[in-house]
């Protein structure tokens, strides 16, 4: 039977015909569909953990016990699991070994653009690359083999393009594998020095012999056409080389691309007259080829930066004539993307947007919208976790300097649980007189809605126990007194926590608790609900508009409410100095 | 030959779903079809699109500059903003429907107000019209996507084929009804 899948359904149906036992995760675009699609499969217990080390150590842990195992992150995942992946890169595997680590090139949901098949070399672990969904498919069957065989565990490497395109796949059935037997081996599977120096020889070897492997695996592969051109090319821009180029072209398609297969590629490049490669974002193929001494043409052509295309292929290495293009002479108004109408987030930042003295440290989710136009609270924001951290340096430089900058830190809940505990403890512990806001709308919400610690639910739909946020903030000692937990739909109790958190002296936090206004059940239950304009009340004075809610608009010399957008939240009607907003519905 | 399109409009406006059933007719109806959505910032009122590609032998699920057959706009300034995807000679589906953006609503930029008299002036092959009201008068304004999916259905060519068995494939039985009316509707059009 054929289906219309993408990547990460392939990819999840490849591990459930695999026969893999446990797969761990913690989301990010574009991998969330991997796990989410794995758990709708029997036969294989699947965890969101609370973020990608935790996810790649559970499946070391599932591997070293037997089972066929996968965790999968976003590119920038990879970063936070990169010491489990380089040390298990040592201990190998027992049941096969997968980290899934889905790019982003182009940046499409993401905050940079790096190119992950640079940490398979440095890691010294083997790579794979599918370059459309029957691929991901198969090709994930064939990494679990590849690992369980030279003992390595396998990078398996795809981009937004792959995980977000549908195409057709041919699917089979499971083949049931189980669980291996465990044999206590401390050699193997205790890194203490001793041991990894010995490992450190056996993984050049196992490289070798991995190599040897790539000039003769059928995951590589030559389509002879044309011979006047050979291009090299690997994952999604095998199909822009094939769309631009058809058959006037010879291809290399590589998919183990660590260790890539040198033979294979010098006997190919003798063959054809001139090489081209073609990748996304990195010289990785490149500096490959070149550094066997083959003559080829890439970076000096195709950008580094950003997505690729047919199109952008075709004008880089082809003579074409420009094409016409349309261009319409109006100026089109941005759209950013903003904080949803009635966002729990909306009323901090509103007031915490009244103070300017504040910097305001902010983390990555939905919540990193408070930056944009017209509340604009937010001066940073790194990685998962700096929220917190980055705002305790900024507070010691200001320190340092004579300034008397106030601190705000912001963090989503899932953020705090995947990395913003540390911070806070490292507040605590170096006493640092800044504010620590945790977001709590009982979901991860930038991602679409995965359950975490704090939800009560796991992935696989079970009762769970909820990690209690508020109790974790007093162990790490968070004193009492600096503690206040507001609804912020209410800006009253809001601002007053702010004021209050603005002139404290100690390590502060502010836990909002209100669930995402997307979420199933909250929609159902404020669905009647909405708020609505008295025009004769109305001064125009704009107040409620500068909340920033998108279910406001001035339109036709009136200020209005959307009806079909509004929840509610009623932030608008608790700005009006003229009592001109009240809420219908109840 | 391959052909491509584009759609594109707001989170929310059910771009994705229409592309869907796009998708499951093409290969019902044997072609080999790619298509690619982008996930992620949809939900948060930003631009959304997704791409369509089919024929005999596909292989990228992109879609460059000056290269859509067919640019299906759910909102009609984002039927500006993709412009020049349109491969000359191309056909404009532009659902007549304003949707502000938060620096419209702030006073910060300005909603042009004559960008389908501009559109028309520029590009031969434009059909624009409401797909908002011909829902609502089915009885459901969110079957606008669906009503759009029929223009394009025609646009392209293929409105002999069978797309209520598509719809009957796709959605749950008491939506068959209103979406069966809505993609004729919008291949009558
Ligand atoms: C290391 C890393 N993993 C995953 C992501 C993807 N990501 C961005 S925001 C986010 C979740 C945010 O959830 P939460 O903190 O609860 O905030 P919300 O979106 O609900 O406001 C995730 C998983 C990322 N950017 N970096």
């Amino acid at each position: 039977m054929k289906k219309m899948m993408s990547g990460n359904e392939a990819i999840a149906r490849g591990a459930y015909e695999a026969g893999c036992t446990v797969a761990a995760a913690y989301p990010g675009t574009p991998s969330t569909e991997i796990l989410e699609n794995i758990a709708t499969y029997k036969g294989i217990y699947s965890e969101w953990a609370p973020n990608e080390k935790v996810a790649m150590e559970v499946a070391c842990g599932a591997s070293i016990a037997g089972s066929r195992s996968l965790c999968a992150m976003k590119h920038v995942g990879v970063n936070v699991a990169a010491d489990p992946l380089f040390t298990i890169a040592y201990e190998g595997v027992n049941g096969g070994l997968i980290m899934v680590s889905a790019d982003d090139p182009g940046m499409h949901s993401s905050q940079n653009e790096q190119d992950n098949r640079l940490f398979a070399p440095h890691a010294k672990v083997a790579m794979i690359e599918p370059s459309d969904s029957q691929e991901a498919k198969d090709f994930i069957k064939a990494a679990f083999e590849i690992s369980e065989k030279f003992d390595t565990a396998i990078l398996f490497r795809v981009t937004t393009r792959i995980c977000h395109s549908k195409g057709l796949v041919e699917l089979n059935e499971r083949e049931e594998v189980g669980v291996k037997e465990y044999k206590k081996d401390v050699k193997k599977y205790v890194m203490i020095p001793g041991h990894a120096r010995i490992k450190h020889y056996e993984v050049e070897e196992r490289l070798a012999k991995l190599q040897e492997y790539s000039n003769n695996c059928p995951l590589n592969r030559i389509e002879w056409g044309d011979k006047k051109i050979g291009i090299i090319t690997s994952g999604i821009s095998y199909q822009y080389a094939k769309e631009v180029f058809g058959d006037k072209a010879s291809y290399l398609k590589i998919g183990l691309s660590y260790p890539l297969p040198d033979k294979m590629i010098k006997k190919f490049a003798k063959t054809v007259d001139k090489v081209y490669v073609i990748e996304e974002n990195e010289p990785y193929l490149e500096n490959f080829v070149k550094a066997l001494g083959i003559e080829c043409i890439g970076k000096e052509f195709i950008p580094v930066c950003g997505e690729l295309n047919p199109d952008i292929i075709r004008r880089a290495l082809t003579k074409t004539e420009e094409k016409k293009l349309y261009s319409i002479d109006v100026k089109v108004p941005s759209r950013p993307p903003v904080l949803c109408p009635g966002c729990p987030h909306r009323g901090i930042f509103y007031a915490v947007s009244k103070y300017k003295d504040v910097i305001a440290t902010s983390d990555i989710g939905c919540y990193t919208l408070g930056m944009m136009e017209p509340l604009n609270v937010a001066d940073t924001v790194i990685c998962m976790g700096a929220g917190f951290s980055a705002g305790i340096g900024f507070q010691k430089a200001a320190m340092m300097g004579g300034r008397k900058d106030k601190i705000f830190g912001f963090m989503g809940d899932s953020t705090f649980f995947h990395s913003g505990i540390t911070g806070l403890i490292d507040a605590v512990y170096n006493n640092s007189p800044m504010v620590a806001v945790i977001l709590d709308n009982s979901i991860t919400a930038m991602t679409g809605h995965q359950e975490n610690p704090g939800t009560g639910k796991t992935l696989m739909g079970e009762v769970a126990q909820v990690v209690d946020i508020e109790k974790i903030v007093k162990a790490v000692g968070i004193k009492e007194e600096n503690i206040r937990i507001v609804d912020p739909y209410n800006l009253e109790q809001t601002e007053k926590a702010v004021k209050e958190a603005h002139e404290a002296t100690e390590p502060f936090v502010i836990i909002t608790k209100q669930p995402c206004a997307l979420i199933k059940e909250v929609l159902k239950k404020r669905a009647g609900l909405h708020c609505k304009i008295d025009q004769d009340k109305c001064k125009k004075c704009k107040a409620c508009i500068r909340t920033g809610c998108p279910a406001i608009a001035y339109k036709n010399g009136q200020v209005v409410i959307e009806k079909s957008m509004c929840n509610g939240c009623t932030l608008c009607k608790q700005v009006c100095k003229f009592d001109a907003i009240e809420r219908v519905g109840e | 030959m391959t052909k491509s399109i584009l759609f594109v409009g707001v989170g929310g406006q059910g771009i994705i779903l229409a592309s869907k059933i796009l998708t499951e007719g093409l290969v019902k109806f044997g072609y080999d079809v790619k298509m690619s959505e982008v996930h992620g910032m949809a939900q948060r009122g930003g631009s959304v699109t997704t791409q369509v590609r089919f024929g005999e032998k596909v292989y990228s699920p992109l879609i460059g500059y000056g290269e859509a057959d067919v640019l299906v706009a759910f909102e009609k300034v984002e039927a500006a903003r993709w412009t020049n995807y349109l491969k000359e000679g191309g056909t404009m589906v532009i659902n007549d429907y304003e949707i502000y953006s938060l620096p419209v609503l702030i006073g910060k930029e300005e909603y042009p107000q004559d960008v389908i008299e501009k559109i028309s002036d520029k590009i031969e092959h434009v059909k624009v019209f409401k797909a908002a009201e011909i829902a609502e008068s089915l009885g459901n304004i969110k079957v606008q996507n669906i009503v759009l999916l029929g223009a394009l259905i025609k646009a392209l060519g293929l409105e002999n084929l069978d797309w209520a068995s598509v719809i009957k494939d796709v959605l749950p039985e008491k939506m068959h009804e209103i979406n069966i009316k809505a993609i004729e509707a919008g291949m009558n059009i």
